[in-house]
């Protein structure tokens, strides 16, 4: 609860900036007159979503859906992954250059061979949005397992311990903090993913609305579309952040907001 | 707070003996050993044929310039590194692993950050397998010995260097080890804090008698707190000269005014000057002292 208000307390600066920005922009478009088509004001566009929520909602749980089942599927494939590499050198020497190359290849650009492999259903959009996750949290999932104080590893060898338990006790603490600014940015390019993958081929999803209200010029649920899903890419992303608030609340990172809480 | 920890400690009167006289039998031996590091194609020799007995329960420090080999010295003792050539043993036996009877202070403190103070201790008894329970009380004990009884639920960045460095000290005692190996763990901290660790650390090695190896670059804390000081030379480290230290104890803060602290401190001295670690003038600054008028 006093967090809560702390946080209020804390953004009210921007809440205000942001209701000024909508009431500049609603009183603008009416006195210029500007065309709908054009730029609709703000109140038609809570409007119209208002009235055509359900149908909204339908196509927001399939991109959700989509997002979500290819961030995991990310997550569960690229952690691994990240520790076998970190630790084995044959490993390493293989697969990093490997790694590295495909990084570099706009991904986004691999979209229609996923259509033409796998059809316009879930499997292409699940695709892009794991290939898109998938490199930022390999990446710094390695260098995260990776980065390990010699002195805390002699430390470690005196005590005796056994593999197990310095990978339990030490490397996976010390690598969530980098694990976690991966997971982050994975989960933001997951909802960009989604909705490209839609863009491509596809019958349904926010992407797919997005383009069917583009074609008829009904820009106040385009604008519609675009918010629901930042709102969708927003919730991803908290929910990444709340986890890691939960599983690392002594990093820097969650530290630094935890002060300010206790200051303000 | 210091001040009252150490007039304390004075009024339980430990017991004045002369260092090297309570020194036991050779526990630890270092035979002919050298280590030479391989590294793009290029070859270190960090030490180079060095012999060394410690005694148990002695206060073993060694001296020597940056670079000469200390650090290195102390893992091979720990066995957290075999040596090139020549052995090192423990109780006659030849050490071919990491020694798991021993607690280590680093320069740096070490603590996992994601730990409190006390978890930090604990971290010992986890990583040995050992019941908690029977070390929580031993673990706070300890925290408050070395003036963090306050502390135990703090994290490591809530704490200053010195602070820090006591909370590492303790982890290294909870799980009583008979060695003790401190690679320069004063080397970070400010000098007073430096000088009532040092006061600290006496306290303590009095009081527990353990067999400690205490490295060091400062001449005046290695002959405030052995028994024996190793002087080392330039690198390829060589033992230079192993002095006795004839003090009484405690030494506390008087240690610095006696004969043979100063004695002492100047023979150690005159060895770096002989052995090239230290220079009476440089060249260049005759250099510049000639361009004076
Ligand atoms: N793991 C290593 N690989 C290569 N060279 C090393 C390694 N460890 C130490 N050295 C080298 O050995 C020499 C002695 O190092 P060290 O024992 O750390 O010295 P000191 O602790 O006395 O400053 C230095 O020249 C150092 O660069
Ligand atoms: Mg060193």
């Amino acid at each position: 609860m006093r967090k809560t208000m702390a946080w209020l307390k804390r953004s009210r600066h921007a809440f205000f900036a942001f209701a000024g920005l909508l009431i500049v922009w609603e009183a603008w478009v009416r006195i210029a007159d500007v065309p709908v088509y054009l730029l609709p004001p703000p109140s038609m566009v809570a409007v119209d979503l208002f009235e055509r929520w359900p149908r909204v909602l339908d196509h927001a749980l399939v991109t959700g859906n989509e997002i979500v089942a290819g961030f995991l599927l990310a997550v569960v494939v690229s952690i691994p992954l990240a520790m076998i590499i970190a630790y084995s050198r044959p490993v390493e020497r293989s697969l990093y250059p490997v790694i590295v190359f495909l990084q570099i290849v706009p991904k986004i650009a691999i979209a229609p061979l996923f259509i033409i492999w796998f059809g316009f259903g879930f499997t292409p959009k699940l695709l892009l949005v794991f290939l898109l996750s998938f490199f930022p949290i390999v990446v710094s999932g390695i260098a995260g397992f990776k980065s390990l104080d010699p002195d805390v590893m002699d430390l470690a060898r005196s005590t005796g311990a056994n593999g197990l338990k310095m990978f339990l006790r030490i490397r996976l603490p010390q690598a969530l903090p980098q694990i976690f600014t991966g997971l982050k940015v994975g989960a933001a390019l997951a909802a960009t993913a989604a909705v490209v993958a839609e863009f491509v081929a596809s019958d349904s999803g926010l992407g797919y609305l997005l383009l069917e209200y583009n074609s008829n010029l009904e820009t106040p649920m385009v604008f519609a579309v675009i918010i629901v899903l930042s709102v969708l890419g927003l919730l991803v992303y908290y929910a990444v952040e709340l986890i890691e608030r939960l599983a690392i609340p002594w990093h820097v990172s969650n530290r630094a907001t935890a002060e300010e809480a206790r200051t303000t | 707070m210091a001040e009252l920890r150490l007039a304390a400690s004075r009024d339980d009167a430990a017991p004045e003996v002369s260092g090297a006289a309570s020194a036991g039998p050779v526990s630890i031996a270092v035979r002919n050993v050298s280590k030479v590091f391989a590294r793009d194609g290029q070859e270190t020799v960090a030490l180079d044929g060095v012999d060394l007995d410690i005694r148990e329960g002695e206060f073993l420090a060694v001296v020597g310039p940056s670079g000469c080999g200390k650090s290195t010295l102390m893992r091979l003792i720990g066995g957290l590194d075999m040596p090139t050539r020549g052995e090192v043993t423990i109780g006659g036996a030849a050490i071919t692993a990491p020694v798991t009877d021993l607690g280590i202070v680093f320069q740096k403190p070490v603590l996992l950050e994601w730990r409190t103070v006390l978890e930090n201790v604990m971290f010992q008894i986890d990583m040995r397998g050992e019941k908690r329970r029977d070390h929580l009380d031993s673990a706070r004990q300890l925290l408050a010995a070395v003036g963090l009884a306050d502390f135990e639920n703090r994290y490591p960045h809530e704490l200053s260097g010195g602070m820090q460095q006591r909370a590492s000290i303790a982890r290294a005692l909870i799980h009583e080890p008979p060695l003790l190996l401190m690679d320069e763990p004063f080397g970070a901290l400010d000098a007073l804090t430096r000088e009532q660790m040092r006061l600290d650390l006496e306290e303590l090695w009095l009081s527990t008698r353990k067999t400690v190896i205490f490295i060091t670059h400062s001449i005046d804390e290695a002959v405030l707190l052995a028994d024996r000081v190793v002087v080392m030379t330039p690198r390829p480290g060589r033992v230079d000269r192993i002095l006795d230290i004839p003090l009484e104890r405690p030494r506390g803060l008087e240690g610095r005014k006696t004969p043979e602290f100063l004695a002492a401190v100047d023979e150690i001295t005159e060895l770096f000057l002989a052995n090239g670690t230290l220079h009476a003038s440089r060249p260049v600054l005759n250099l510049l002292n000639k361009k004076e008028p």
